[in-house]
């Protein structure tokens, strides 16, 4: 594979010191103190000052990325490039997630410059393709999954905020006709890309995501919308919201502008965990949409979208098992009770194993579903049970992890107890995501 | 990154799967009822294996080939004999794992003498089938407390002791024998002894009735005055520190993940036997992401399947780092624990789920359910794997994390 641009720009970012990063983008852990009261405000209507998207007279013909070959082997060694981005995505977690990760939780909000952070390491450009500003050649769900996991390993919760405009961006990449694409995925790949989610899941128990109650009926120029979103990623803050709703008894999804709309309400809808992602409950009411926000033509597959989704989901989990992993080893190694490391008794010491074992467990499956979905063969049934795995071994994870602190596990000076809220999220969300 | 099987080995898992189907399932109840008798049909299977190893031009797959692969790097991506050997054992087990154990030359005694033996030692002894004997009756997860012994006397080892659980010990031409040179030497004085079929001073005192994998002898062996050539010590006979039972104990690299992958085979048989059963009734498999809504079987069947793939994987990467010569201790263990517990609890879940169908010797599944409790006990119990996986992780001894 050949070094493309957002490997250049990822190892440039090597170079700069973690500090200066920091300080750089405004990225120290001093957020603002917005208040996020979420339950007691009521719904407001969302009006931003957001981006408007311009539509374009000549639109190009839409582009969809080629499939990797298969490879002759099985084989486990990422590519040079996978293991840069690895590398430099782990020292952007280390040092600029971490860090403002308790802050960020604590205040439900999101670092001032951290989009910008995120727009220099280029992250969004990876899901366009060439011809609309990106440097995306071709699908590459793994990447994706690679860099889900990086991100989430320095926190779910600000990974999810960072990774909703690079979903959406992927999903017009790989869903949107000519136009839909010509109109909005350059805006991706400038300086400060815009705002972006995907809106799927809905407020009742047992959400199936194939079947949303959110409806979409034909109207005489275009679409009328109804219903409503819970959890939704920046839900508040988006300038564009690819919106699940029913047309016609199926699933599809509605890109939805929020510049200048009315029928769209939003509250805060803060939860158990990913608190920085500044979830928020969406209500549309009769909700006017154009006839080219339908997302896609024929080739549009609204299962796998939802399983591509599952795949960057399944990276946010591992991402999080593996921090508590990395966290409980040296913590349990020094912290003594009666006389010696508590990591010598075996109820500890094989916990940890334990929690190994299933993090390589999530991470395997979920590796082999993206390298299916990268190489065009089926993925569905491989992405269903890497989604119905991290859903179980994420929250033992979660779990385990304030087991083995004790009481020290369950106090806010850890972050432990984060990620068992944020690990939680796992089996109950389906927005947001896009591989 | 890749992580399906590579085309190239579909050939011996297409004839593994063929044995297993012809040869092993029509079989398997046979053996499992008449618990010690000789499963002769093997015999002539054993001659077709011998040729499609000593045919392949890759160096084969087998017990006798496993360890040579590793240790040395290797250039490129190699996917070799570690993961073909899983890859058919899987197969094989898929049949009938008792069976399998039962097949002539590729007894875990062959693993062993491949990875110590010298060349003059491989020459002699490469052909033979061969048991492997460690435990002791009061020596079993802890192998270094053994106290079989054996003490040099002119050009022979004098044997000493007592061996129980030796798979195939009765039917294999040869035994290698743990035993320690000095046993004031803690476990570098540790060696192992190839003792040949019909030496005298060795005699199988017992065969053991057992819960499942009936069709594979389980012997105890006692060992006294029993005279061995000194050459048939594998290895060398020094008692350097602690240098030559590591490396006795490296060969567990290389024989878990075979173990694991036997475990896979059995559950996949038991999980796929399920799927048939259930089927007429309407319940066929039907994979959704929102698995709540799903009737409570199908669910349990996504959950089975997908934690039997994690321990494919975890398998499959264990072989893989072998093949290409990376130090795979750890990736073995969680491999071997993984694949053992699932393995038995899937196989248990599908006699529950089959009910009266799956609890009755009509099926298979509730043999499969005895089977499978050995695959998590023997070449490490899941224990004795979790203390492996930790000690690593945490970087602590065997002193410090008992
Ligand atoms: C059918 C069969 C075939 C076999 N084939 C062979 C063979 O071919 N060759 C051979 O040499 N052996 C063979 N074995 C023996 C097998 O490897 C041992 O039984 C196994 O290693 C366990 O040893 P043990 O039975 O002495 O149990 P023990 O060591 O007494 O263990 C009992 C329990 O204590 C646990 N335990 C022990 N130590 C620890 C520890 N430090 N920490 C936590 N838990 C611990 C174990 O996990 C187990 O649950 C076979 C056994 C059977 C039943």
């Amino acid at each position: 594979m050949t070094r493309d641009p957002i490997g250049l720009a990822l190892s440039l970012m090597n170079r700069v010191a973690g500090q200066a990063w920091l300080d750089r983008l405004g990225l120290r852990p001093v957020v603002e103190k917005t208040a996020y009261q979420g339950t007691r405000a009521g719904f407001r209507t969302l009006a931003l000052a957001g981006r408007e998207f311009r539509r374009v007279n000549e639109w190009l013909p839409k582009q969809r990325l080629p499939a990797k070959a298969p490879a002759d082997l099985f084989n486990l060694t990422l590519d040079e490039d996978q293991q840069m981005i690895v590398d430099s995505l782990h020292r952007f977690a280390r040092d600029t997630l971490r860090p403002a990760a308790a802050a960020a939780d604590e205040a439900a909000t999101i670092p001032a410059g951290l989009f910008a952070a995120a727009a220099e390491l280029g992250l969004t450009l990876y899901a366009v393709p060439e011809a609309f500003g990106g440097v995306a050649e071709t699908a590459s769900p793994v990447t994706s999954v690679l860099i889900a996991e990086q991100l989430a390993w320095g926190d779910m919760g600000l990974a999810s905020a960072l990774l909703a405009p690079f979903s959406v961006a992927q999903a017009i990449t790989r869903w949107g006709s000519g136009e839909q694409q010509s109109r909005y995925l350059p805006a991706f790949c400038e300086e400060s890309p815009p705002l972006a989610t995907i809106a799927i899941d809905e407020p009742t128990p047992l959400f199936d995501p194939l079947k949303p109650a959110t409806s979409a009926t034909v109207t005489g120029s275009g679409y009328c919308l109804n219903g409503f979103k819970s959890g939704v990623v920046l839900g508040a803050e988006s300038d564009l919201i690819l919106v699940a709703a029913e047309l016609h008894g199926r699933p599809r999804l509605f890109l939805v502008e929020t510049a200048g709309t009315d029928g769209i309400r939003v509250k805060p809808d803060p939860a158990m965990g990913l608190r920085a992602a500044k979830l928020a409950r969406l209500e549309f009411k009769d909700l006017r949409l154009p006839a080219d926000a339908l997302l896609g033509g024929d080739d549009f597959d609204y299962q796998a979208m939802l399983d591509l989704g599952t795949l960057l989901r399944c990276g946010l989990a591992i991402g999080s098992a593996q921090a508590v992993l990395d966290y409980v080893i040296p913590y349990c190694n020094e912290r003594e009770a009666f006389g010696e490391p508590i990591s010598h008794r075996q109820s500890v010491a094989f916990m940890i194993s334990d929690l190994a074992i299933e993090t390589d467990s999530m991470r395997l499956l979920t590796w082999r579903a993206a390298a299916r979905a990268e190489t065009g063969q089926s993925f569905h049934r491989e992405a269903c049970l890497a989604h119905l795995l991290c859903s179980e071994k994420a929250v033992a994870a979660g779990s385990h992890g304030v087991q083995l602190l004790g009481g020290h596990g369950f106090v806010r000076e850890h972050p432990v107890e984060r990620w068992y809220r944020d690990l939680r999220s796992v089996a109950t969300l389906y927005g947001g995501v896009h591989a | 990154m890749y992580l399906e099987i590579p085309r190239k080995f579909g050939a011996i898992v297409h004839q593994a799967q063929q044995v297993a189907r012809s040869v092993f399932r029509p079989i398997s109840r046979k053996y499992d009822l008449a618990e010690h008798a000789y499963p002769q049909e093997l015999d002539m299977f054993a001659a077709i294996m011998d040729g499609m190893n000593d045919g392949a031009a890759d160096g084969g797959a087998g017990a006798g080939k496993l360890a040579r692969s590793g240790g040395k790097p290797s250039e490129g991506n190699v996917n070799g004999t570690n993961m073909k050997t899983v890859l058919g054992l899987t197969e094989l087990c898929w049949g009938d794992v008792g069976l399998a154990l039962s097949i002539p030359r590729q007894g875990l005694g062959n693993s062993a003498i491949a990875a110590v033996a010298s060349e003059a030692q491989l020459a002699r002894l490469g052909n033979t089938w061969a048991a492997m004997a460690i435990t002791e009756p009061g020596a079993g997860s802890d192998s270094a407390a053994i106290r079989t012994t054996a003490t040099l006397d002119g050009d022979h080892y004098v044997i000493n002791g007592e061996k129980i659980y030796v798979t195939a010990g009765e039917r294999a031409n040869a035994v290698v024998v743990w035993a320690t040179l000095d046993r004031s030497k803690g476990r570098a004085a540790i060696k192992s002894f190839v003792v040949e079929k019909g030496t005298p001073g060795m005699a199988v005192v017992r065969l053991e009735k057992k819960l499942g994998i009936r069709a594979s002898d389980t012997a105890a062996i006692r060992f006294d005055n029993c005279r061995v050539p000194k050459e048939n010590l594998l290895g060398d006979p020094e008692i350097s520190v602690d240098k030559g039972f590591a490396g006795a104990m490296q060969t567990f690299d290389n024989t878990r993940p075979v173990v694991a992958g036997m475990a896979i085979g059995l559950a996949r048989a038991a999980l796929e036997k399920t799927r048939e059963l259930l089927a007429p009734v309407g319940l066929e498999p039907d994979y959704q992401l929102q698995t709540w809504q799903q009737p409570a079987v199908i669910r349990e069947l996504q959950l089975l399947e997908a934690e039997l793939e994690a321990a494919r994987l975890l398998t499959l990467r264990a072989a893989w780092m072998a093949d290409n010569g990376q130090p795979n201790s750890k990736e073995a263990s969680m491999a071997k624990a993984k694949a053992g517990r699932v393995g038995n609890a899937i196989t248990l879940r599908c006699v529950e789920l089959c009910g009266s169908l799956g609890y009755g010797e009509t099926e298979l599944l509730e043999k499969w359910a005895r089977d499978s409790k050995i695959l998590d006990i023997f070449e490490g119990t899941q224990q004795i794997q979790l203390l492996i996986i930790a000690r690593r992780l945490l970087g602590k001894s065997s002193s410090e994390l008992k």
